[in-house]
């Protein structure tokens, strides 16, 4: 994997150095590195010769640029309304009981983050989450396992874990 | 007005896409004088909600002089209740581009952007490989426009079309100040149209039957079929799509449970409707003589009555208190004080009263916020409180 400044500077030749290209450079560096340390976000704004401030000011606009390390798979579980008359909250439990984390909490082994999110657009098939970009829906307790133990296997045999 | 009793059901925007090349090569050869008047004369209006006239729209844009412009698909999904956008671009994605390319003809723009919401990152790897296409294709006849796809990043505001021009400039999401309108001056300050994914899936069906076709069906103000995302307590959640102007009592009849007692029509930012008025509401665009009538971008939430409609406004609340973008007072700290304050209420530590200061709030965000977003709060909020005030209390 590149360091964190090579990743931007790769960016940079790709999408180009002017403003209109901040957010692709933001979105790669969080698809790498889970999320934007203040020094990444300080060397972007070197690239772009932009002042960091604003690097910042957006990066932190948008809620899927973390500016907090997040896990490897950061799970993502519907709130709105029909979610949530749906077993939104059923689902949110067998989550957190399986991975012993809270909302917005990331497991030791840096495999897991568990977030909340809004509507994801796919309300028909209530409720639903997102792991990292894949959508799961029509969600029970059961099925959030299934999937889940899927990650786990996949994380140890991949040597997925980060520390 | 044509009032039927049933709702008139149409297959127009996810059948048969295998003509677009045919599409592409007969109406780039079309004069824009000419197509821009297929457009007008279909009354065809924007599909995200808003409901500006389309070929207005296209035609202002036309008129205008630059050095460049640019079209824009508007694929930032995110009220409540609403997944049409994503069917269209997975299943029907040439109509789209093909779609936009034509516009790009009719404006005189080169290139093309779709702003993809975040969550709809997985469309992207298909959506790009359909845009391969797409533009190897207008190379062998010549038609020089280029598409790409920007990614959003999870912020419902920048669906918002100068939202989305900021976030497109590498900015924060907030909304720009009206005028100047996108169609003279959008992304980079240059003439944009941006139209809704699908409005450009209408024009197609207009640029392939004639307007005629599109503006015979609908009633009048609101001509044309809709696609109307269903969810919540139904027995066919889906899409579907339906010739506007229909009753609301047509449509619970056909997707309620039997148990309906309100739908939320147009999603967070829309109306509630109690069963007591499913018969006087229509849906479409508000025209004078159409009575009764809500605009929607397709979200239809059906509650039975099991639901508790506090729960469902605390959650439409909390939802804007997270999506306002902060820029302005009225919808930054109207958001925070009405959710608290039906809370406030609830448990007791506000009397019944209070609701009425509420009411007045959300009154002034309406007239005070800069954007949709903060104006729309009250829509939801007042029909809720008015509508069932009991379960707001007790
Ligand atoms: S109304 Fe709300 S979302 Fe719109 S500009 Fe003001 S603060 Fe931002
Ligand atoms: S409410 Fe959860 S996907 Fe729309």
């Amino acid at each position: 994997m590149e360091t964190v400044s090579e990743l931007i500077k790769t960016l940079a030749d790709q999408h180009g150095r002017n403003r209109q290209n901040l957010l692709p450079i933001l979105q790669g560096v969080v698809e790498q590195e889970k999320y934007l340390s203040e020094s990444s976000m300080i060397e972007i704004a070197r690239e772009l010769d932009i002042p960091a401030s604003e690097v910042y000011g957006t990066a932190t606009f948008y809620s899927f640029l973390s500016y907090k390390k997040m896990g490897r798979y950061i799970i993502r579980v519907c709130k709105t309304i029909t979610c949530s008359m749906k077993g939104k909250n059923q689902v949110l439990l067998a989550i957190q009981d399986m991975l012993k984390i809270g909302i917005g909490e990331t497991t030791p082994d840096g495999v897991f983050s568990l977030l909340q999110t809004n509507c994801l657009g796919f309300c028909h098939k209530a409720p639903t989450m997102l792991i990292n970009s894949d959508v799961y829906t029509e969600l029970t307790p059961e099925k959030v396992r299934e999937i889940l133990s899927g990650y786990l296997a996949k994380a140890k045999e991949g040597g997925d874990y980060e520390q | 007005m044509s009032n039927s009793d049933q709702l008139k059901r149409a297959d127009f925007i996810f059948k048969n896409e295998n003509d677009w090349e045919d599409i592409l090569k007969k109406n780039i050869k079309r004069s824009q004088q000419e197509l821009i008047n297929e457009l007008i004369s279909s009354e065809l209006k924007g599909r995200g909600g808003a409901g500006f006239p389309t070929g207005l729209k296209w035609k202002l844009s036309a008129e205008a002089e630059s050095d460049a412009k640019y079209v824009i698909c508007n694929a930032d999904e995110g009220e409540p209740g609403t997944f049409k956008d994503r069917e269209i671009l997975s299943l029907v994605p040439f109509k789209v581009l093909t779609a936009m390319a034509i516009c790009g003809h009719v404006i005189g723009a080169k290139e093309g952007f779709i702003y993809l919401r975040g969550e709809y990152f997985f469309l992207k790897p298909r959506l790009n490989e359909a845009i391969h296409e797409f533009e190897t294709y207008c190379k062998t006849i010549h038609v020089d426009f280029s598409i790409r796809i920007f990614m959003g990043s999870g912020a419902y505001i920048c669906g918002e079309e100068t939202a989305l021009f900021e976030s497109m400039e590498g900015k924060r999401g907030e909304p720009r100040n009206k005028p100047p309108y996108p169609a003279l001056s959008g992304y980079m300050n240059k003439p944009t149209v941006i139209n809704n994914v699908e409005t450009l899936a209408h024009t197609y069906t207009i640029f392939k039957y004639g307007a005629k076709r599109f503006y015979d069906l609908g009633v009048q103000f609101s001509r044309g079929t809709k696609l109307f995302s269903v969810s919540g307590d139904t027995p066919k959640p889906g899409i579907y799509e339906l010739e506007l102007g229909m009753s609301l009592a047509d449509f619970v009849n056909d997707f309620g449970d039997g148990d309906t007692k309100a739908v939320q029509v147009g999603g967070a930012s829309g109306f509630l409707v109690p069963r007591k008025r499913f018969t006087e509401t229509n849906i479409g665009f508000q025209g004078k003589l159409t009575g009764i009538s809500l605009p929607t971008g397709g979200s239809m939430m059906l509650f039975n009555s099991s639901r508790s409609m506090f729960n469902v406004l605390d959650n439409y609340l909390e939802f804007f208190r997270e999506e306002s973008c902060g820029q302005c007072t009225p919808c930054r700290v109207g958001c925070q004080q009405l959710w608290r304050g039906i809370k406030a209420v609830k448990s007791g530590d506000k009397n019944a009263q209070y609701l009425d200061k509420l009411l007045r709030l959300a009154e002034t965000m309406q007239l005070t916020s800069k954007c949709g977003l903060g104006q729309s709060v009250a829509n939801s909020f007042s029909s809720i409180v008015e509508n069932f005030r009991e379960e707001m209390i007790y």
